[in-house]
């Protein structure tokens, strides 16, 4: 069985993040999860939120827009320009979250297959730091100068500790 | 979202404290229990003085408090920036950690379903022979 955690690698300093998450189902099935609506409405976001706009025009120029709800009637909307599309392994597109409209970053997707799991890598470049760190902490401005991904770690351990 | 658990300024001043080994180190110290300079220092090839300098950014940030006996002024960590700085950091996580894990079940749905329907289709094809 492989290792569900979801990494989050961010170095210090840098404009973009990594995410990686492996998943016990091939490589095509995992695309068409990521790339149809019907399945995206399924899975994306927490169980707690629910997509209200879910459009996707699929084709390389092609736009598409999601819009999560949560219980007090918060909106969250994000939407973009699909880049590359190159089945079933890699995806670019642009993305812009509503409330920082010109923080536009660019995301990788990236699927890889190996004895039937998938292992999905997200790359997401922005054009500043700060951007990131926003991106990473939604919405919070300001230097980070650690590894989220190490950071996050000792924190746990330490909140563990006490 | 993340404004609501901690100020900016709070959080910036939680990471720079956090940025330096040695002052994470001495956290994970003073997690297991209070200690003074003189026993944080020990550890440390390092000086009084130097490990007082530390001690100053990290109580500045909150992230410890010191004692009021003069002579020992023993340190303690306070676990409230910590766990701010935690909950900044889940945000992206959980939304993703939460999403895949939903995900895991969608897709083993889905590969249930294509089974059966591929099973179906065995049985057909050799019904028809």
């Amino acid at each position: 069985m492989t290792t569900k955690k979801l990494e989050i690698i961010a170095e210090p300093g840098k404009t973009s993040f990594t995410t990686r998450r492996t998943v016990d189902a091939p490589r095509g099935l995992v695309f068409e999860a990521f790339t149809r609506t019907e399945h995206l409405k399924r899975w994306m976001g927490p169980r707690n939120l629910t997509m209200v706009v879910c459009d996707s025009d699929f084709r390389v120029g092609g736009r598409y827009r999601f819009v999560l709800r949560a219980p007090n009637g918060q909106e969250a909307g994000f939407s973009g320009e699909f880049r590359e599309i190159v089945p079933p392994e890699r995806i670019v597109r642009t993305f812009v979250f509503d409330p920082y409209p010109e923080a536009e970053a660019i995301e990788t997707l990236q699927l890889e297959e190996h004895d039937g799991k998938t292992t999905i890598t997200t790359t997401t470049l922005h054009k500043t730091v700060e951007s990131r760190d926003g991106h990473l902490g939604s919405g919070m401005e300001g230097g980070m100068t650690e590894g989220y991904a190490r950071l996050d770690e000792l924190l746990a351990d330490m909140l563990q500790q006490r | 979202m993340a404004s609501s658990i901690a100020s900016d300024a709070d959080l910036s001043a939680t990471f720079a404290a956090l940025a330096d080994p040695t002052r994470r180190a001495i956290l994970a110290r003073l997690s297991r229990g209070d200690a003074s300079v003189l026993e944080l220092a020990e550890p440390f090839d390092m000086s009084q003085p130097a490990v007082s300098k530390h001690l100053k950014v990290l109580e500045r940030a909150g992230l410890i408090a010191r004692g009021r006996d003069a002579q020992r002024r023993p340190c303690r960590i306070d676990g409230r920036p910590l766990k701010q700085a935690a909950d900044w950091l889940g945000t992206y996580r959980q939304f993703w950690e939460e999403s895949y894990s939903r995900l895991d079940d969608y897709l083993h749905q889905l590969q249930t379903k294509e089974r059966a329907r591929d099973n179906k289709k065995t049985r057909n094809h050799r019904r028809a022979r």
